[in-house]
């Protein structure tokens, strides 16, 4: 498959606080070297907890921020560094789906208005918003209606529509259901994966909910304090996650069948200051397998026949599996696969 | 205290601007000589009070020798008849201060209790009462209110004077011209204010351990509501002093008020520009009072001190 | 998706502050009511104000000087209002004499509301050194007497209208100024404006689409509060006899006049004293009546 989205070495540093006189202004890397890729057609999940650096990283992706360094090319083309209006243009080819779909919708217009509005902003014929809204189940009456008279369900489809209404390539969806109640999930994913079959969308679906991930994704990314400790397809990835971090948090996913509930866990400690984050390998301090390497030293992702690590106690915790933090019961199964 | 030294910068800067803008303004109007002197005028007597008004030399000397006298304490000599600027101007500030201070005063103790009133008492009678009168209060244009208590006190009743400064009957009718609008705006404040903080989680705290309505109001709503007030009213005394020029004009109150309208009619620019700058320094000084004043009440202001003024 | 259903797509698009507006006529205190209905007729005034006056409001006759208005003892059918010193109509010349104090505060309001508004938008846009230079002009606008430099002004300029109606603008400017940068620095984190930035928009689309209708409700509520103190600053300076001077006329001035016979004929000066009143008094209870509808929390 061809690449369609490519990011190299993303960084972006924000200032904490206010610089003084005699105090200099705190900086703090929400993503911190960034390379992925994202194939035509394909959905790439980025998972990892709050405050990681995922929100971030996907308006990196769509230059809705400009980096602090890397860049991010779209068919090969460089879209960070380009001029306000290239930049403009390339919004009709790239479009992020907000998870606060309320608070993203302007409360004094109609939803029409609001599909309607990208059109204007780029001159397109107004017509095309029919195709959106319909696209979405909010066609005829339904579009005089204003933000406040619609469900959280419906108000997403609109942000769906709004952001599909210029036929862009590439959609980064930025937790778009974590706000919604899991029945209207279901129907939200469902819409997701049918409009990118019918319209070939490229998608980035952002979340810290790996159950939602696992039914969308192709390919999927974890993301760590700012870095991304490993990505794999997705099949591999719930099979046997390589990176101790994965493990940890796929064995956090609340599972719905009530008698395994009580074997779910959340990762244990709490994630460090991102403002300060630990030496070495930064997911050290919560690590059951550290060593003195992994306090000293970043482990840089590293190649596992078709995906990427970042660990420098791989190959060791392979040789003793019964180290790993936490097996999971699928991993099991298919352990043969890597071995 | 870091923002001590910020807001000081930023008042002096203000200061700059307003005795740069007065300089130069009052001289766009053309040569003052010119104006004031008789146009049959010889030219030997006219370079002769330019120089003595200090108007001979370029206007950026000028400006620099007004600075230059400013921060002796000179602001220059009187146009019209030969006394300093400074001085001249001075002689009027008890006036004005007695009148303003009265009219402050009658605001204070009018405007606070009534605001407190409407506040606890909300949405009854009293409140709906209050608030009318302070509608109406601060609506009537005072030279219009200055006008009407003249009529009905002054020609009608014949009860007190309606000009002059000679007796405490004199400063009646003139201090209730200027303090109504201004009681009528802090009453406003004290029970915007009162209402806020009664409905605030201490008051209720206050009142779950059993502290008595009187003990509740007077010990913990008074003081915390006294903080917005007190802004406003360093903001209001600028005001204030702006509508003493009108309210001297109609009582002929011999104040500052007066002093203006009288130079600027005489095209004394001397007095005019010394009057300005003072008013502003007045404004300043107690803008800053109260920031400062806010900050020791409400200790949570410093921290944003500096980045924009209440 | 039932009754709604019939309505065709496109008839509901009134926007929601007009629907907000006319709901709010039903519950409208009676105060409330009459001050709109003075506004709307002194609105009036001001648009036609020459075509209504019975006379020429500087027509002379001399032989019906001094006449008292309508219940007093004298009074002619002729002149409603009664006649002045030199017998000039008191009706006409409180007309003309409105027309021309609300002509100006209008104008005065309207440009220091534009001036306001846009540095405001300048300074939270630009932020920095603009943001830092509109803000100590805000603060020195705010620590000028204002009044008393256009009486400065007007005395030594003399008498120019031009001169009168750029300082009646650059007055209260810089409380749209504070109002507006507060608003779009808040409104501008909004989820919507970086969502419509995100859509491509320009800056400037968003700011006109976007900020400025979300903010206006409470820029609206300032302008009630600048008007009086406008209509006031334009009276007090006609009054004291600079701004608008003989032969014009403007409710101050004949305030100004009036006062000079307050023991022969009070009505002179109590009635301009009264229009004045009822302009400043209409407006500001509009006002508070608008602020409470548009902020809850602010009861009152």
């Amino acid at each position: 498959m061809p690449v369609l989205l490519e990011a190299e070495n993303l960084a972006r540093s924000f200032t904490l606080g206010r610089k003084g006189l005699f105090r200099p202004a705190r900086q703090f890397n929400a993503v911190d070297g960034v390379s992925l890729s994202v194939n035509r057609g394909e959905t790439l999940g980025i998972v990892g907890e709050s405050g990681c650096g995922k929100s971030t990283l996907s308006r990196l992706l769509l230059g809705l921020l400009p980096p602090s360094q890397g860049s991010v090319m779209l068919d090969g083309a460089e879209t960070t560094d380009v001029t306000p209006e290239e930049w403009r243009r390339l919004r009709q080819r790239m479009q992020l789906v907000f998870q606060d779909a309320a608070g993203s919708l302007d409360p004094r217009l109609t939803i029409r208005a609001q599909v309607e509005e990208p059109l204007r902003i780029h001159g397109l014929p107004l017509e095309m918003a029919d195709t959106a809204l319909d696209a979405v189940g909010l066609g005829g009456a339904m579009s005089a209606r204003y933000p406040h008279e619609m469900s959280g369900g419906q108000l997403q489809r609109v942000i769906i529509a709004r952001a599909l209404v210029m036929k862009p390539e590439f959609l980064v969806l930025d937790e778009p259901v974590s706000a919604l109640d899991v029945s209207i999930q279901a129907q939200i994913v469902n819409l997701l994966r049918d409009l990118q079959r019918e319209l070939g969308l490229t998608y980035v679906f952002v979340s810290h909910d790996l159950g939602i991930v696992r039914h969308v994704s192709d390919r999927v990314a974890v993301m760590y304090l700012g870095r991304i400790v490993e990505t794999a397809p997705k099949a591999e990835f719930y099979a046997k996650p390589l990176h101790p971090y994965s493990q940890l948090l796929l064995n956090s996913v609340p599972v719905p069948d009530p008698t395994r509930r009580k074997r779910a866990r959340i990762v244990p400690g709490d994630p460090p200051n991102p403002a300060d984050p630990p030496s070495g390998c930064r997911f050290h301090p919560r690590c059951p397998l550290a060593t003195k390497l992994c306090r000293e030293q970043a482990p840089e992702l590293r190649d596992f026949g078709g995906r990427q690590a970042a660990c420098h106690m791989i190959e060791t915790a392979r040789v003793a599996p019964k180290r790993a933090a936490v097996p999971t019961p699928d991993a099991r199964q298919e352990e043969e696969v890597f071995a | 205290m870091t923002w001590l030294p910020v807001r000081l910068a930023r008042a002096a800067l203000t200061m700059w601007l307003v005795v740069t803008f007065v300089f130069v303004v009052l001289r766009l109007t053309g040569d003052p000589a010119a104006i004031l002197l008789p146009d049959d005028i010889d030219a030997q007597t006219l370079a002769f009070y330019r120089e003595k008004w200090g108007l001979a030399d370029p206007l950026w000397q000028q400006y620099l020798k007004y600075w230059a006298g400013l921060l002796h304490g000179d602001f220059g000599i009187s146009f019209r008849n030969d006394m300093d600027a400074f001085a001249l101007v001075w002689e009027r500030v008890p006036k004005t201060a007695l009148l303003g201070g009265t009219a402050l005063g009658i605001a204070l103790f009018i405007g606070i209790p009534a605001g407190i009133l409407a506040a606890i008492w909300k949405d009854s009678w009293i409140d709906r009462t209050i608030m009318t009168s302070a509608v109406f209060g601060f609506s009537m244009p005072n030279f219009f209110l200055g006008i009407l208590l003249i009529l009905a006190f002054s020609l009608r009743l014949r009860w007190l004077p309606s000009s002059g400064s000679g007796t405490w009957a004199h400063l009646v009718l003139p201090a209730i011209t200027l303090g109504t609008g201004f009681a009528a705006q802090i009453a406003r404040y004290s029970r915007s204010s009162m209402i806020e903080v009664l409905s605030r989680a201490y008051m209720r705290t206050a009142s779950s351990k059993g502290t008595g309505p009187v003990r509740r109001v007077a010990l913990h709503a008074i003081p915390n509501a006294a903080v917005p007030v007190v802004t406003v009213l360093g903001i209001q005394v600028g005001q204030l002093l702006g509508w003493a020029v009108v309210t001297e004009t109609v009582f002929a109150w011999p104040g500052i008020g007066r002093l203006l309208t009288h130079s600027v009619a005489l095209r004394d620019l001397a007095v005019v520009q010394c009057i300005m700058i003072l008013l502003a320094l007045t404004m300043v000084t107690s803008n800053m009072i109260v920031d400062i004043l806010y900050g020791w009440l409400d200790p949570r202001v410093r921290v944003g001190a500096g980045t924009a003024q209440k | 998706m039932t009754a709604e259903a019939n309505i065709p797509a496109r008839s509901r698009t009134i926007s929601r502050p007009f629907v907000w507006m006319l709901s709010g006529l039903r519950r409208m205190p009676l105060l409330v009511t009459l001050s709109i209905a003075f506004l709307t007729l002194m609105l009036v005034v001001t648009v036609f104000g020459r075509f209504l006056q019975p006379y020429a409001f500087e027509q002379i006759d001399l032989l019906a000087r001094m006449k008292p208005p309508a219940p007093l003892e004298g009074f002619t059918w002729t002149h409603p209002l009664g006649t002045d010193k030199l017998g000039r109509d008191l009706l006409s010349r409180l007309i003309v004499g409105a027309q021309t104090s609300m002509a100006l505060t209008l104008l005065g309001t309207v440009v220091g509301a534009i001036i306001g508004i846009t540095l405001g938008f300048v300074a939270a846009h630009k932020g920095r050194w603009w943001d830092e230079a509109i803000m100590a002009a805000v603060d020195f606008q705010a620590a000028m007497p204002w009044f008393i430099v256009a009486l400065a002004v007007l005395a030594f300029m003399g008498n120019s209208m031009i001169v009168f109606l750029m300082l009646m603008g650059l007055y209260g400017w810089e409380g749209y100024a504070r109002i507006t940068r507060g608003l779009v620095l808040s409104a501008r984190e909004q989820g919507y404006a970086l969502a419509v930035h995100g859509l491509g928009a320009t800056p400037r689309w968003i700011y006109l689409r976007h900020v400025l209708p979300n903010i206006a409700g409470p820029l609206l509520v300032q302008l009630t509060i600048n008007f009086p103190s406008t209509i006031l600053f334009e009276t007090s300076l006609s009054f004291l006899g600079l701004g608008i001077r003989p032969p014009m006329t403007s409710l101050g001035q004949m305030l100004g006049e009036g006062r000079d016979y307050l023991i022969s004929a009070w009505w002179l000066a109590v009635v301009p004293g009264t229009v004045i009143f009822l302009t400043t008094l209409s407006m500001s209870i509009l006002g508070d009546w608008l602020r409470a509808r548009l902020d809850p929390s602010l009861e009152n």
